[in-house]
């Protein structure tokens, strides 16, 4: 118990400073901010798993995210079917052909010697394939994305519940993980860090540009819940009796019959989007918790003693006959897992997706800036520090707002210069964000809550 | 005739962007190879750093707009550089002083020194924004025009016109100026040279009585006159949004690596080929194929490798390419 004092008074001070927000703000700003430092959580969670355990450096995280967003529309947007009977045939056809041409190029790659000659046959294949593959599903294309483009023009989903896209979003950004790390893994940390920051660019690419798989950049909007609608909440009786429950001192107060009515009808509005917001805090809490208890798990295991090892001298592991390379193409595939199940959350929690929102400074370095100020190493530590980052990344205006005011009080309310800075207040979130990161990494260089090593 | 429409056409959509281009990524790259070799991280602050060079240019040449001043038909921008040069190289030793030095002594390993460089990218993006705002801006003025497309083709007769902007021709001037100074700087002054060997063995080079401080502090003056320049003539280009300069980093990171990093001349090269390669696996040749081609053989598509959406990816799957095969990138040997 005294040894986990210090988690247990960050976990506190986090949840009052929420609590704090719904009081002074309201509700509804303290529910959307909690459910997305869990979102945060979940990313940090991954991103520590490659970072913390391994030493691996994954600046590819927005890729993984919106391979999990993409995931969730894939898996609950309902499927068109006169774009599938427009253009499937072809789309099927060039999926077969990719696949083909992988096995074609693994076999030449396994069976015969590196030589000149293989290394030209394996380009001319590739070569060939793309061309091949472009003239097939071009058409297939252009039929797809002309069938009703303002509101589909493109394949559609599955039809299925979105709350099995975070399982899919998983698998997806695993599957991704897997060809990023055969191919990139063997390079030095900086050189890793640049390339996965550029694959992701190019997934970002793809996702924006291949308008019959994604819509593009014309978003889908609309997914389906797996929380109710306000909508409907709003004239069922159970919910309207639970407000007038909740609410019930305070509507006593009021003895106008038709004013009762309509304060009632207004904090039905209110709490039936406080009441959203929490099944879905209900449902990423229980993802966040299996998931950290799992990495706990894992990180007290053999295997997570091993990781550590590898961390913190490679050779050695790799003299004590660990397989350093496979250790580190299964924990670059989990880390991004799981990064990819919080994009496909992230997805849900919204309701759409939008391909062009997607940007490095947002989904890679903010979550990497988390998982430092949280404590890398350690799962209580990066999930604060998705909660303490994500919280400040949210508040920052208010308070630079408030930190404008007080600094230029002195001044004129017209003077240029404080209008220029009020102007200005959404960036002071930036340079928060900078400034913290330098004086964590300056001061406490393993975080707020740094690693622990326990020998049980 | 035709062939030398062909050729024209090639020249005014490929060839002269790509070179402007390319001259613009050679200088970021060159910044980039220089600290990742002397200073030993991948500084991922590159970008915002070049934005906050060129932010000091712009209220420059607003101020000097406003006062009266001018250069003529050149680009009010070229006075300001060298005062924008100034702050930049001022703001470069701060940081360096107040946050890059303490990890340098200490012999951090260069991961946390690049972790640290993120820090300094939010706080230099902030500042930037805070300071002139977020939104496009576009600080051009002078002629704009060497020669324009409509008296080309008067000029020869010929179909196809050829459109030469000074701010193309600007920059490839002061980047051969500016590259050809920086080597032989580098290979022939004896700063210069203990520099290079520096880079090459840090123990050796201590032990050789080169002070560790003075080169580190060239090393940042260099990168100041690089970032502010680089940024500048990018700026005077196409135009100054912060937020294109934060994306520019990836492409100026893709030409130093595939230049080989840490290799000057790499770098220098390597701005051409990521600018070149880009161009020219997203044009459509349709025309051209047009001009050279009999006419019973004239294409139907647009003869178009890849869509211009993926301008970015293609830089970035060169880089991805060489560095699997060739991670110490095409043109490898000495570090600097």
């Amino acid at each position: 118990m005294r040894k986990n004092l210090n988690v247990i008074a960050a976990y506190s001070i986090m949840m009052g400073l929420i609590i704090l927000v719904g009081i002074f703000q309201s509700w509804n700003i303290a529910l959307s901010i909690f459910n997305l430092c869990l979102i945060s959580a979940v990313m940090t969670m991954g991103a520590n798993i490659q970072w913390g355990y391994a030493g691996l450096i994954n600046f590819g995280i927005m890729g993984f995210t919106a391979l999990g967003g993409l995931a969730a529309v894939l898996i609950s947007v309902d499927p068109v079917q006169e774009a599938w009977s427009a253009g499937g045939f072809n789309i099927l056809f060039s999926l077969f052909l990719i696949i083909a041409m992988v096995l074609a190029v693994r076999y030449i790659l396994k069976n015969y010697k590196k030589s000149k000659n293989r290394t030209y046959i394996v380009s001319a294949i590739i070569i060939l394939g793309i061309v091949i593959i472009r003239f097939i599903s071009e058409p297939g294309i252009e039929a797809i994305e002309g069938v009703n483009p303002a509101k589909t023009g493109f394949l559609g989903g599955l039809g299925l519940p979105i709350i099995f896209s975070w399982v899919v979003g998983a698998f997806f950004a695993g599957g991704l993980a897997f060809v990023i790390g055969k191919v990139a893994l063997g390079l030095r940390a900086d050189y890793l860090a640049i390339a996965t920051l550029l694959i992701s660019e190019i997934v970002i690419a793809i996702i924006k540009h291949e308008d019959w798989l994604t819509r593009g950049v014309k978003n889908v909007i609309g997914l389906k819940r797996p929380a109710p609608y306000e909508v409907n909440l709003q004239q069922t009786d159970w919910f309207i009796s639970l407000v007038e429950k909740f609410n019930l001192s305070k509507l006593n107060l009021i003895t106008d019959l038709t004013e009762r009515q309509a304060t009632l009808n207004q904090l039905v509005i209110e709490g039936s989007s406080v009441f959203v917001k929490l099944c879905y805090s209900g449902l990423f809490l229980v993802v966040v918790i299996i998931l950290l208890i799992l990495t706990q798990k894992a990180l007290y295991s053999p295997w997570g003693r091993m990781m550590r090892a590898i961390r913190d001298n490679e050779e050695a592991a790799n003299a004590m006959g660990k397989n350093v390379v496979k250790q580190h193409l299964l924990i670059f595939v989990l880390g991004s897992a799981i990064v990819g199940i919080a994009g496909a959350m992230l997805v849900t929690q919204d309701g759409l997706f939008t391909p062009g929102s997607y940007r490095p400074l947002r989904y890679t370095f903010l979550i990497w800036v988390m998982v430092i100020i949280g404590g890398s190493g350690n799962n209580f530590g990066a999930i604060l520090g998705g909660f303490v980052v994500w919280f400040l990344w949210i508040e920052a205006a208010p308070i630079g707002l408030y930190l404008v005011n007080l600094t230029t009080a002195g001044l004129d309310d017209t003077h240029f210069l404080k209008v220029h800075l009020i102007e200005s207040v959404p960036y002071f979130r930036f340079l928060m964000m900078g400034v913290g990161l330098l004086v964590i990494m300056r001061y406490r260089p393993k975080g707020i809550l740094p690693e622990k090593i326990e020998i049980k | 005739m035709d062939f030398v429409n062909a050729i024209i056409l090639l020249l005014n959509y490929i060839f002269v962007p790509a070179l402007a281009y390319g001259s613009q990524l050679a200088l970021g790259a060159i910044f980039v190879t220089l600290v990742y070799g002397i200073l030993r991280f991948a500084n991922f602050a590159t970008g915002d750093m070049m934005s906050f060079g060129t932010m000091f240019v712009i209220l420059f040449t607003f101020y000097f707009q406003s006062v009266g001043i001018s250069f003529g038909v050149l680009p009010t921008a070229l006075l300001a550089i060298p005062l924008g040069i100034i702050f930049m190289i001022g703001y470069m030793l701060i940081i360096d002083k107040l946050v890059f030095k303490y990890y340098r002594i200490n012999k951090s390993p260069p991961v946390q020194l690049a972790m640290v460089s993120i820090g300094v990218m939010f706080v230099t993006q902030a500042l930037v924004r805070i300071i002139i705002g977020p939104s496009d801006r576009r600080f051009f003025d002078g002629e704009k025009f060497l020669i324009k497309a409509g008296e080309f083709k008067e000029m020869t007769g010929l179909n196809e016109g050829l459109a030469i902007k000074s701010t193309q021709v600007i920059t490839i001037i002061v980047t051969l100026i500016l590259v050809s100074t920086l080597f032989w700087f580098l290979n022939k002054t004896k700063t210069g040279k203990s520099m290079r060997a520096y880079s090459d063995n840090e123990d050796l080079a201590l032990l050789s009585g080169i002070d560790p401080k003075k080169i580190v502090m060239i090393t940042w003056v260099i990168a100041g006159i690089l970032a502010t320049i680089g940024g500048a003539l990018y700026g005077l280009d196409k135009s100054f949004k912060p937020f294109t300069y934060f994306n520019n980093m990836l492409p100026i990171f893709a030409a130093a690596i595939v230049g080989g990093i840490g290799n000057p001349f790499g770098a220098f090269l390597g701005g051409y080929v990521i600018a070149f390669s880009e161009i020219l696996l997203t044009y459509a040749y349709r025309k051209f194929f047009m001009y050279v081609l009999p006419e019973s053989m004239e294409p139907d598509g647009l003869i178009q490798l890849l869509s211009t959406d993926y301008k970015f990816a293609v830089s970035f799957s060169i880089l991805v390419i060489v560095l699997l095969y060739r991670p110490s990138g095409i043109f490898k040997g000495k570090v600097l």
